[in-house]
């Protein structure tokens, strides 16, 4: 299963129901073509770092999908172009990503405990945990 | 004069997924959104150094980063 994270940005001037609205319409649009919507996060009005169609300002949401192909995102990647409300987005494929940090995660504590075995069972030293 | 020894921070933190999203994180490698810091200079390991510089871009797009110092 692929994991993504798409992004989008609406443009300021929609009112908080049209928001609404347009962020059900795609997730909508996911799930009608066979993926999963893991998680919506929406970060509401954040100013941009630069100004895009002339807008100062933009609403953010995330959509994390799980899907076995690419089709909701070609198909949520299109209406975003189409849309021109929608001022900027970017899909991003992310399993690839999370799988290698669980890799790199698991061989760190192997190590660790392969280090915390040869230190001696005297001194047990509490772990740092991190993250 | 003795210099501080650099190290890679994200080996250090542990980080090993560099989120485009997290812009605290990213922030000290793009003075004022310029340009990405060499890792000559941040002491970042190269496997971190390209992860950085994916996310940095990847922040750009989204407007969460500058791509230039002046502002209009």
């Amino acid at each position: 299963m692929r994991q993504y994270e798409i992004a989008f940005i609406l443009a300021p001037t929609l009112s908080d129901d049209e928001v609404e609205q347009s962020i059900a319409t795609y997730r909508e649009v996911a799930e009608g073509k066979g993926a999963q919507v893991v998680q919506v996060d929406e970060w509401g009005k954040r100013s941009l770092a630069y100004p895009i169609n002339k807008h100062k300002e933009g609403i953010y949401t995330i959509f994390t999908l799980e899907e076995p192909e690419a089709e909701a995102v070609g198909e949520l990647e299109r209406r975003f172009k189409v849309t021109d409300s929608v001022i900027r987005f970017l899909s991003v494929r992310i399993d690839l990503d999370l799988k290698r940090m669980e890799k790199f995660k698991s061989r760190r504590e192997k190590r660790n405990a392969v280090l915390k075995g040869r230190s001696g069972e005297k001194k047990d030293q509490p772990e740092v945990a991190k993250d | 004069m003795i210099r501080r020894r650099k190290y890679c921070k994200f080996c250090a933190d542990k980080i090993d997924y560099i989120d485009y999203k997290d812009i605290r994180l990213l922030s000290p490698y793009v003075p004022g959104g310029s340009k990405i810091i060499p890792r000559r200079l941040s002491g970042v390991c190269s496997t971190h150094q390209r992860k950085l510089a994916t996310a940095i871009k990847r922040a750009r797009q989204l407007a969460l980063l500058s791509y230039t110092t002046e502002s209009s």
